[in-house]
């Protein structure tokens, strides 16, 4: 099943809606790293809220979406991620280390708004 | 008073085949009084004002198959179906809120009862009422053992039992501001807490919107490499929902445990006490606590 990917303003949200294959991943990743380039986004959403299993190849999929686009110049935040799934998630070892991630949308749209605020701070 | 020498108790114990006779001979005894035996503890047990928590009808009926009971150990000499019937009486009525002394009480009461009973029979040969109570005192000494200490034993279980759910409640998980969370950890630390401490708090950073969750380990004593891991974990897994966690409270033992041990907590934001913890969160969470004189001052 292909993942909407939606564009709000300078952000890509990309929402997953129910349990991917492996080639649904690859392909997420590859029209996401695309479109960061296409619409120019600053920043990029992956919300896995409606997933209830993620497992080693979700995550090393993410990792990499996370580095490719933020050398393609989009910060990345995963958002929504179950509880349940978070403890599966530290047993096996998978702690997404290196990327941002915050409780729902919502927080995740204000994570984008402050990293884009210190950017402009900074300049 | 004088006693005649014929009503001192014997000194010598009745044989074992002796004893096992006038066993025989009380339990048929007890058996054919029965109902009149039963009624009479019954009431016995009302006047004494025991058992207090149940209904007449409940004690007679208890009052039954307790008589029925001890009258078969008497008779067999074994102790475990007695034993068995003492630890499902004591599971039924402890929490009606029924005192040791009640069954202590009543157990004695029976025993009363019954060598009145024993003394009404034989008041006229005294030898053979004192080989009877000979036979009799042992055996209803240890039934009121076996029954007093089943009890015990059965109240103890429920203690410990009500110990470890008091121990599983124990984990509160407190929101001190918008978004902020505190999970004061007190006491020892195994597997099974440190996963239900974690689901708990994964819960309540998603029910509560948290950004920042604080956890104080003052309260716990010790931390051993498993511990530790559990610790990151937690932190890590919250982390996964988008929150910070601070650690705080690490005593100066635990801290050298875990340099010792090469546990690898770099991944963690410690502070050395509460009060810095909250400090920290709030500075994460852009808050700024100012006394009331100095913003006065300022705005004035």
């Amino acid at each position: 099943m292909e993942v909407p990917i939606l564009k709000q303003g300078h952000y890509l949200i990309a929402s997953i809606q129910s349990a991917l294959t492996d080639a649904d991943l690859m392909q997420l990743r590859e029209s996401l790293v695309a479109r960061v380039g296409k619409f120019r986004a600053r920043g990029v959403i992956v919300d896995v809220t409606a997933l209830d299993v993620m497992d080693s190849f979700a995550v090393r999929t993410l990792r990499d979406i996370t580095h490719m686009a933020r050398l393609r110049g989009a910060e990345t935040v995963i958002v929504g991620i179950q509880p349940e799934v978070a403890f599966a998630m530290v047993q096996l070892g998978l702690t997404l280390k290196g990327v941002a991630t915050a409780l729902d949308l919502e927080e995740g749209l204000a994570f984008l708004d402050a990293q884009a605020r210190e950017r402009i701070d900074r300049a | 008073m004088a006693t005649p020498k014929d009503r001192t108790p014997s000194t010598q114990p009745p044989s074992p085949e002796e004893t096992a006779g006038l066993l025989r001979e009380l339990v048929s005894h007890l058996r054919q009084n029965r109902t009149q035996l039963r009624e009479e503890w019954a009431r016995r047990i009302t006047r004494a004002q025991l058992l207090t928590a149940m209904t007449e009808e409940e004690i007679f009926a208890e009052a039954t198959s307790v008589y029925d009971n001890y009258v078969e150990a008497l008779e067999t000499g074994t102790f475990e179906a007695l034993q068995a019937y003492a630890r499902n009486l004591s599971e039924r009525i402890i929490p009606r809120g029924v005192e040791t002394h009640e069954v202590v009480g009543i157990v004695l009461l029976l025993r009363d009862v019954l060598a009145r009973s024993l003394f009404a029979k034989y008041h006229e040969d005294f030898t053979k009422l004192n080989r009877i109570l000979d036979a009799y005192e042992p055996a209803a000494n240890r039934i009121a053992n076996t029954v007093a200490v089943g009890f015990v034993q059965e109240r103890e279980r429920v203690i410990r039992q009500q110990q470890e759910a008091i121990r599983e409640l124990s984990t509160p998980v407190l929101q001190v501001r918008e978004r902020l969370l505190i999970l004061p950890i007190i006491g020892v630390i195994d597997p099974q807490r440190a996963r239900q401490l974690t689901e708990q708090l994964l819960r309540a950073i998603r029910t509560n919107r948290a950004k920042v969750v604080v956890i104080d380990i003052t309260g716990v004593a010790a931390m051993d490499s498993n511990v530790a891991n559990h610790l990151v974990q937690t932190v890590e897994a919250s982390r996964l929902l988008g929150a910070t966690v601070i650690v705080t409270g690490l005593s100066p033992e635990i801290a050298q445990t875990l340099v010792t041990i090469g546990v690898d907590l770099s991944e963690m934001a410690t502070v050395g006490d509460l009060q810095g913890g909250i400090e920290e969160a709030e500075r994460l969470l852009g808050y700024k606590v100012l006394e009331l004189s100095d913003s006065g001052q300022k705005t004035a």
